[in-house]
């Protein structure tokens, strides 16, 4: 799949900020933070901002962004109807969640509620983005198990370097974030090398023999194309990494997205305070980059199925 | 709904393209551009027309397969557009509800004037049958050409789709595939027609006619050469024209 | 039902008016001629769709007629007349008016006419309007005119003709609906595009077989049930290889062979003397048989005689005589025509030609048709039945551009023949107005005393040679033709050699022209071999005088083709939905076996730039110039209204015009009659053809068929309802012959002498193709051949937007192991390198194709800019032209002449003999395919190059309810 640079940059930032959102909500809900005004601003301000800007990224490959609300409508059937119905949902508790702490300053009572309900729709919305790719049937990369389970952890990964950072910078951290940036740092470092050993050990359930149906005429290759240039099919769907460049860029996306920001959230944990910030800061840079490398990565390594009519041998 | 909706009649309309038959010249890929640009979905436009990275929008296009290694290979052409599947993802994912099937007849379709242009739809769809409108911001795809079909401005003879009707070859014929009684679900059963990746299982409407197999044994209990006829011993020496030496032929 | 937010239910309009007016013509998008309905809306082309009722496509329209409008509204069409400014070649050109044009081009035309004719050499491409041309020609009073047919296929036109009167080439049918087995040859596409598809299309659900025979496997050979990739130039080797397993098994339609051939007819055995090989012929010149019932010889054509087939005959003034026929059988007989020694040649193996034999004469003799429909021969006799041989044959260019073609296409023609599978039931069918005396009564005019300044020639330019008299040469053997054409390099050249025309010209050989008149062919480009050097032939110049060497160039095209930019003055032709045109059955008729049948163009639509149609600037320029034909006695235009008026008005011969139908007054008569002011409109009225179905009764042996030969000869086709005899033993190609083995007067140079002796075999023959036995094959291992795609007509179809996204390059395909031998993969750059020069092209691999072959689609390739262009299009960086390493002219012999690279009979353009080698390109060799050229910059009137095209917006929804938009 062609990496559409606007749904990279939605899917790592809403996650994100969905993420920091879930802990803000989980931690309040649990009371294990204070609900501290400008630790609160700080934070709503960043989730909000990553959450609108990936939404506002996400409307520019649309054709008609203008008739974006339209994508409401169909929640009864298509997950990316049911995301943005979330999203736009989601603002209601996120907002009264985020008066309570701003504005008030409270984690009890409604206002524990609204964590709660902050913390429901933040996992809801992420579920609804990958279940956007996972029942794509005609992705075998992504029509697995493994694409939810690696939208959620990504987005506690990111939210949990982003709340790792802000607790950090008002002085709220606790051994309780630690544990939670570490623990989610395995889990996302799990995933992802399952995820892959997967992609590279499953076989292609469709050939060119089944696409075209000519399977007892031996190997299907593709003599001529319908057209000599690239047609839009061959442009969306015909990205395709070299295997060289794809080990590579994994391993990259590797560093960047978990074994750097990894040892940076450590050394948030154990180095010297002055170390602190700073590398909660870089951690947060680096886990961003990572992240949307591993997205590049989540599309170009994804093959579709129409290519199979184009020339290439597996799907 | 972009459900898939309850089929009300019981009627899938559909194609039938018989890969036995197709020459590959890609008649019915222009033909259909023809028709559907001064159609329902008009226009289906071209990018740099006249220059590098030409590209349009088409509802068919045809391939060229070869099958086999070496002298057991063969070529076959395969023209491509929508299935008008049974169960469409691509009607499914639409988050707006211009992707719809049509309850009456089967046929797949979008809506441009709600198309929000997300695309989905063809990240869905498995087979390439979705054509974004880049200029327009709206996928478009094959109407099974809704506007020939019922149109009462043709003759009777004339609604068909318009790959159908130009098809020189006569690969490719329209027809209800719901109906076991219609000409096109007795050529498929008789021929054996099937579904490309009925693994994905969308079900597709449209059925593709398997290429025949080949003969080059003509039949295989008739001789595979012919029997010199011998000169007897008194022709002996005729220079082999001795069958027709004393034929009685009259002009 | 309710409309709503969730329930976004469209509305659908199904009945939309798709037209405001349906107006019925031609395609031209090729030479096939289907009849179209054009539906017009809003004042613009709607849609176009085939003419169900039409007796060519009966409804069905390919790629190319499916994208007409694109042809018609594209970029790269002309606009006003241009006069060359800058150096030729560089398209730097004023715009003038046509009086002007006009003006010029008379000057120039009857400066030439009054001193000498032939210094106009005037050759017209792809047209359909020869019946008009070459009668202008004639009317000129020079002879050098021809059409491409000579670049084209006229191997199997001549071929066809000298041996059954007729031919394939759009000329004649397999009979789809009835044959159970058919052999292809070598045909990608031919002029017969849409009946081809359909009628293989019919043959193949009748569970008939289809073998077709091409080094190539794509198209039609995909869908064929055996596939034999031959070498190329060798098929007839295995033709004559399926004659001999047919004759020594006695596998031969011996009735059919007496009644309807002439190798019953005695030939005169008199080795070394002037009539050796000729027939042997009574007291009226009439041929003899030796009649077994009275023992003596007898009037061949007579009914009822029983020649011998086999002896040897003393005949009254004591001359040995033989049947033809014992000939033939004697030749083929020989083991070396045993499918063994054609396995060498061909590649196919002997046991698959030996099983190709055994099921052709299993279909022909075990599983022969009858039609219970009565039908009466030449002499009168009735038959109950028409019994049908149904094997089919049908050939093209794979045969036709080799330089062993005519050979070839006679072996064909001859094994179609001794099957008795010639216009019979299930076998090959003449298309009216076929078949003729093979060959016609008609011969090439341009004698000296033929050719008179200000003075019509007494007869067309080209016509059909029976002997070394009808040549056109000098005393001393040098040919009279520009193009060489009718001289004893190619004696039986029926079509002329349009692509010698340039190279000749270029050398003064025979003599200088002053004007090269052409249209409709893109000489500097696809239609010529060497095409570089020929694009210096256009530019050079004389040291001396440094005027050009072509002095004059005048080109009528329609398009901003390669060949624009090399011309002096540029007349800019409508396109094919603005003129009227005529598909004559005096030129390339839509005729079928079942029905005579002839067609118009009408315009669709008006021209909305300064253009003409170029027929009827032709007729303008003829009373201009003061032509006979086309000018009053008071000195007046004849046919003031132009081509229209030409076409309803103009007397070919009393009674017979250019169209047939709706002829005399009343308009009640056909083939022949007076003019009918109403013709056209009555054209109009039945969807711009006329057909004239031909009774079942008539439709089969029309050879001998006496009511269809009485019907032929009443409208004109034939001169008189003779049966029409098989010329198996050809004895026009014998005349030739003996003189080159010194008899009689008119004497071919003794360079010649071996050639005509060797090729002009009374009976076919094989030889390998001249330019493999010209090089060393070791160096250039390959053939390399092109093919026509069947969704691009030549170069036109690359300035259409829509057929160019399917061909916007063309790879070279080679066969994958052969691939793997010298490393190469899909997408490498390789070079193609033959004697005369090299391109460069991008791989790719494929399994269907000879492993000694490569080949290319033909004339995807363009000079950068040309056709309006983008210079960054694939069709001018990655696409290729072949024509660039074909030399049109074969290797140096050892006295230093230098045949055209033709057929030695006929001279056609031998462009599949082609001998090639690849080497992959280095790594450091750039992504761009070679030769480049320098850019063409479009005339400045050429409309912009759109970015963006949306044909049809003005039909949509939205643009009709915001009205603009
Ligand atoms: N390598 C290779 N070369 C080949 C062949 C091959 O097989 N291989 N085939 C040969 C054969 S058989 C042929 S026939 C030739 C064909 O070669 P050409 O006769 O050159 O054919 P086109 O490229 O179609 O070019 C004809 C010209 O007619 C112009 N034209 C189109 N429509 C109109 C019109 O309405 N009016 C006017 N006035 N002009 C118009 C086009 O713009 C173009 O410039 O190519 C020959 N060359
Ligand atoms: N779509 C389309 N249709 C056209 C044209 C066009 O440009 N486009 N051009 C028109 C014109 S001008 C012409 S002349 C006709 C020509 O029509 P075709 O005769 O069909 O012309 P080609 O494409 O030259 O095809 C020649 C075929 O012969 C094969 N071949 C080459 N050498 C040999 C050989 O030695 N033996 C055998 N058995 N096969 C061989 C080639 O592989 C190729 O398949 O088409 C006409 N129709
Ligand atoms: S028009 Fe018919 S023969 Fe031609 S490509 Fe399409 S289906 Fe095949
Ligand atoms: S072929 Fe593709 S676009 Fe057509 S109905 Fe099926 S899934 Fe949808
Ligand atoms: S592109 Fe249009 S039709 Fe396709 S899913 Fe999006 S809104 Fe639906
Ligand atoms: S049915 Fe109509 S829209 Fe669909 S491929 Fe055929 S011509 Fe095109
Ligand atoms: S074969 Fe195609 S291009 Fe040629 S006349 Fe017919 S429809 Fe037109
Ligand atoms: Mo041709």
């Amino acid at each position: 799949m062609h990496p559409a640079y606007s749904v990279i940059i939605f899917t790592t930032f809403s996650g994100a900020g969905y993420g920091l959102l879930f802990l803000m909500g989980l931690f309040a809900a649990g009371q294990w933070i204070e609900p501290d005004r400008w630790f609160g601003f700080t934070g709503f301000f960043f989730a909000f901002t990553m959450i609108v800007s990936g939404l506002i990224s996400s409307t520019y490959h649309l054709g008609h962004p203008e008739r974006a609300w339209r994508a409401l409508s169909q929640w009864k059937s298509s997950w990316l109807s049911r995301e943005g119905v979330l999203a736009v949902a989601g603002f209601g508790p996120f907002a009264l969640f985020a008066f309570g702490w701003v504005i008030l300053e409270s984690h009890d009572g409604a206002w524990r509620l609204f964590a709660i309900l902050t913390v429901l729709f933040a996992v809801l919305t992420v579920y609804a983005t990958s279940m956007i790719y996972a029942t794509l049937r005609t992705i075998r990369a992504w029509f697995n198990p493994h694409t939810v389970r690696a939208y959620l952890a990504f987005a506690i990964w990111t939210g949990s370097i982003w709340f790792n950072l802000l607790t950090h910078l008002f002085d709220l951290h606790t051994p309780g974030i630690g544990f939670i940036v570490l623990a989610s740092g395995i889990l996302i470092w799990w995933f992802k090398r399952k995820y892959w050993m997967f992609l590279d050990g499953s076989p292609s359930w469709v050939s060119p023999n089944s696409a075209t149906g000519l399977n007892d005429l031996g190997p299907v290759r593709l003599l001529d194309s319908p057209n000599t240039q690239e047609n839009y099919i061959q442009q969306e769907m015909g990205f395709k990494i070299a295997r060289k460049h794809a080990v590579k860029l994994r391993r990259w996306a590797f560093l960047t997205f978990f074994l750097i920001p990894y040892c940076l959230a450590l050394m948030t944990v154990e180095a010297e305070a002055w170390l602190k910030i700073p590398a909660a800061i870089l951690a947060v840079g680096f886990v961003m980059v990572g992240t949307m490398i591993e997205r590049w990565l989540f599309f170009a390594e994804a093959k579709h199925t129409v290519m199979l009519y184009y020339g290439a041998e597996d799907s | 709904m972009t459900q898939i909706p309850q089929n009300t009649t019981g009627k899938k309309l559909g194609l039938v393209i018989d890969l036995d038959i197709c020459v590959g010249c890609h008649a019915c890929a222009v033909n259909c551009k023809e028709w559907n640009t001064g159609g329902h979905s008009a226009p289906l436009p071209d990018n740099n027309p006249f220059g590098d990275n030409a590209e349009g929008v088409w509802f068919n296009r045809v391939h060229t397969f070869e099958c086999g290694n070496g002298a057991d290979s063969r070529t076959v052409h395969f023209p491509r557009s929508c299935l008008h599947c049974e169960q469409p993802a691509c009607v499914e994912v639409c988050p707006t509800g211009a992707s719809y099937k049509r309850a009456e007849d089967g046929i797949v379709l979008v809506n441009e004037d709600i198309c929000i242009g997300c695309k989905l739809c063809s990240w869905a769809c498995p087979y390439g049958a979705r054509e974004y409108d880049g200029d327009a911001g709206v996928m478009k795809k094959c109407t099974l050409c809704i506007d020939r079909i019922y149109n009462e401005n043709l003759s009777e003879e004339e609604r068909e789709p318009a790959c159908v009707a130009t098809c020189p070859a006569n690969a490719r014929h329209f027809g209800d595939l719901g109906d076991p009684s219609s000409e096109v679900s007795r050529m498929v059963e008789e021929r054996g027609g099937y579904d490309l990746m009925p693994e994905l299982q969308y079900q597709p409407v449209n059925k593709y006619l398997p290429p025949r197999p080949k003969s080059t044994g003509y039949e295989e209990e008739r001789p595979q050469r012919l029997t010199p006829i011998n000169p007897t011993s008194e022709n002996e020496d005729a220079g082999g024209l001795f069958p027709w030496l004393d034929r009685v032929l009259s002009r | 039902m309710t409309r709503g937010y969730f329930d976004p239910i469209e509305e659908i309009d199904t009945s939309p008016t798709v037209s405001d007016e349906i107006k019925y013509t031609t395609c031209y998008m090729c030479a096939c001629r289907c009849g179209i309905k054009v539906h017009m809306k809003d004042g613009g082309i709607r849609y176009i769709e085939g003419n169900r009722d039409h007796p060519v496509n009966k409804g069905v329209l390919c790629a190319k007629g499916s994208a007409g409008i694109m042809n018609h509204y594209s970029p790269a069409r002309l606009t006003k007349p241009l006069r060359r400014v800058g150096e030729r070649g560089k398209a730097e050109f004023k715009e003038i008016e046509w009086d002007e044009a006009l003006e010029l081009a008379s000057t120039w035309l009857s400066d030439i006419r009054e001193t000498d004719p032939r210094k106009l050499a005037f050759f017209t491409g792809r047209d359909q309007s020869q019946a008009l041309t070459g009668w202008w020609a004639s009317q000129f009073g020079t002879p050098n005119h021809a059409a491409h047919g000579g670049f084209c296929s006229v191997n199997m036109a001549a071929g066809g003709i000298y041996t059954i009167g007729g031919s394939f080439w759009e000329f004649g049918d397999p009979d789809w609906d009835l044959t159970k087995y058919m052999l292809m040859f070598g045909v990608a596409e031919d002029h017969d595009s849409n009946p081809i598809k359909a009628g293989l299309s019919k043959l193949k659900s009748n569970g008939a077989k289809f073998v077709s025979l091409n080094p190539i496997r794509t198209g039609y050979s995909a869908i064929a049930d055996e596939w034999i990739g031959i070498r190329p130039g060798t098929d007839g080797k295995f033709v004559l290889a399926l004659v001999h397993e047919l004759l020594k098994a006695d596998k031969i339609d011996l009735d059919y062979i007496v009644r309807y051939t002439n190798l019953p007819w005695l030939v005169i055995e008199n080795p070394g003397h002037a009539d050796d090989g000729l027939f042997a012929r009574g007291v009226d010149g009439e041929p003899i048989c030796w009649d077994t019932g009275t023992n003596q010889a007898a009037d061949a054509r007579l009914a009822g005689v029983s020649p011998a087939l086999t002896g040897t005959f003393t005949l009254e003034d004591g001359c040995k005589a033989v049947p033809a026929f014992s000939l033939m059988a004697t030749r083929y007989l020989d083991e070396s025509y045993s499918p063994e020694s054609a396995e060498k040649e061909t590649g196919v193996p002997a046991h698959t030609i030996r099983r190709i034999a055994a099921e052709i004469a299993d279909v022909a003799f075990e599983q022969q048709i009858e039609i219970d429909q009565p039908w009466t021969d030449w002499a009168g006799r009735r038959h109950e039945k028409m019994i049908g041989r149904p094997v089919s044959m049908h050939a093209m260019r794979g045969i036709s551009a080799h330089s062993n073609g005519f050979q070839t296409c006679r072996a064909i023609h001859m094994l179609q023949i001794l099957l008795g599978s010639i216009d019979c039931p299930g076998g090959f069918r003449y298309k009216p107005p076929f078949p003729k005396p093979a060959p016609p009564p008609l011969k090439p005019t341009g004698k000296p005393d033929q050719i008179v300044p200000n003075t019509p020639m007494p007869g067309p330019p080209l016509g059909f040679p029976a002997g070394p008299e009808d040549l056109l040469v000098e005393e001393d053997g040098t040919p009279r033709r520009i193009d060489h054409a009718y001289s004893w390099e190619a004696p039986i050249a029926a079509h002329g050699m349009m692509h010698m025309v340039i190279t000749n010209a270029h050398n003064h050989d025979p003599y200088p022209v002053d004007l090269l008149f052409m249209y409709m062919a893109n000489m500097s480009w696809n239609s010529s071999m060497n095409t570089s050097g020929t694009k210096e032939m256009l530019t050079a110049k004389d040291e001396k005088t440094g005027e050009y060497r072509i002095p004059k160039i005048m080109y009528a095209d329609a398009y901003f083709s390669e060949m624009v930019a090399y011309a002096d003055l540029v007349l800019p032709d409508t396109t094919y939905l603005e003129r009227w045109d005529c598909v004559s059955l005096l030129d390339r008729p839509i005729c079928s076996a079942e029905c005579a049948a002839d067609s118009i163009r009408q315009p669709v639509v008006e021209p909305d730039r300064d253009v003409r149609a170029f027929q009827s600037v032709l007729i303008d320029l003829g009373s201009r110039i003061g032509l006979p034909g086309l000018t009053n006695e008071d000195g007046s235009p004849k046919y003031p209204g132009g081509y229209p008026d030409y076409l309803v008005n103009h007397e070919r011969a009393p009674g017979i015009g250019s169209l047939a139908g709706w002829r005399g007054e009343d308009g009640k008569s056909h083939g022949t009659g007076a003019p009918n002011k109403r013709q056209l409109d009555k054209y109009v009225e039945n969807g711009c053809y006329w057909e004239h179905e031909i009774p079942l009764e008539q439709q089969y042996f029309k050879h001998a068929n006496r009511d269809y030969l009485e019907y032929a000869a009443s409208v004109g086709f034939i001169g008189s309802a003779n049966q029409i005899i098989l010329q198996v033993y050809s004895e026009p190609l014998q005349k030739f012959r003996l003189a080159a083995q010194g008899h009689g007067e008119v004497q071919p140079p003794d360079e010649h002498r071996e050639r005509i002796e060797k090729f002009f075999d009374p009976m076919p023959i094989w030889y390998p193709p001249f330019e493999g036995e010209a090089i060393d094959t070791n160096e250039y291992p390959m053939h390399a051949l092109t093919q026509r795609p069947m969704a691009m007509y030549h170069s036109w179809g690359s300035q259409n937007a829509w057929l160019r996204q399917i061909h916007g390059a063309n790879p070279l395909y080679i066969n994958r192991q052969t691939a793997e031998i010298h490393d190469i993969e899909d997408g490498d750059w390789v070079w193609v390198i033959s004697h005369h020069n090299r391109v460069k092209a991008q791989a790719k691999l494929m399994e269907g194709v000879n492993d000694a072959t490569v080949w290319t689609w033909n004339a995807i390739g363009k000079q950068s800019g040309a056709w309006n262009l983008d210079p960054d299009s694939p069709e001018a960086r990655k696409g290729f032209l072949l024509n660039h390493v074909i030399s049109e002219l074969l290797p140096q012999r050892g006295n230093g002449f230098r045949y055209a690279n033709s057929d030695p009979v006929t001279g056609q353009a031998a462009w599949y003999d082609l001998r090639v080698r690849i080497e992959k390109c280095g790594a450091d060799e750039s992504d761009v395919s070679e030769p480049q050229f320098a850019t063409l910059e479009p005339p400045e009137a050429l409309p912009k190059r759109p970015g963006i095209l949306r044909y049809g917006r003005m039909y949509s929804r939205t643009f009709k309810k915001g009205g603009g938009g």
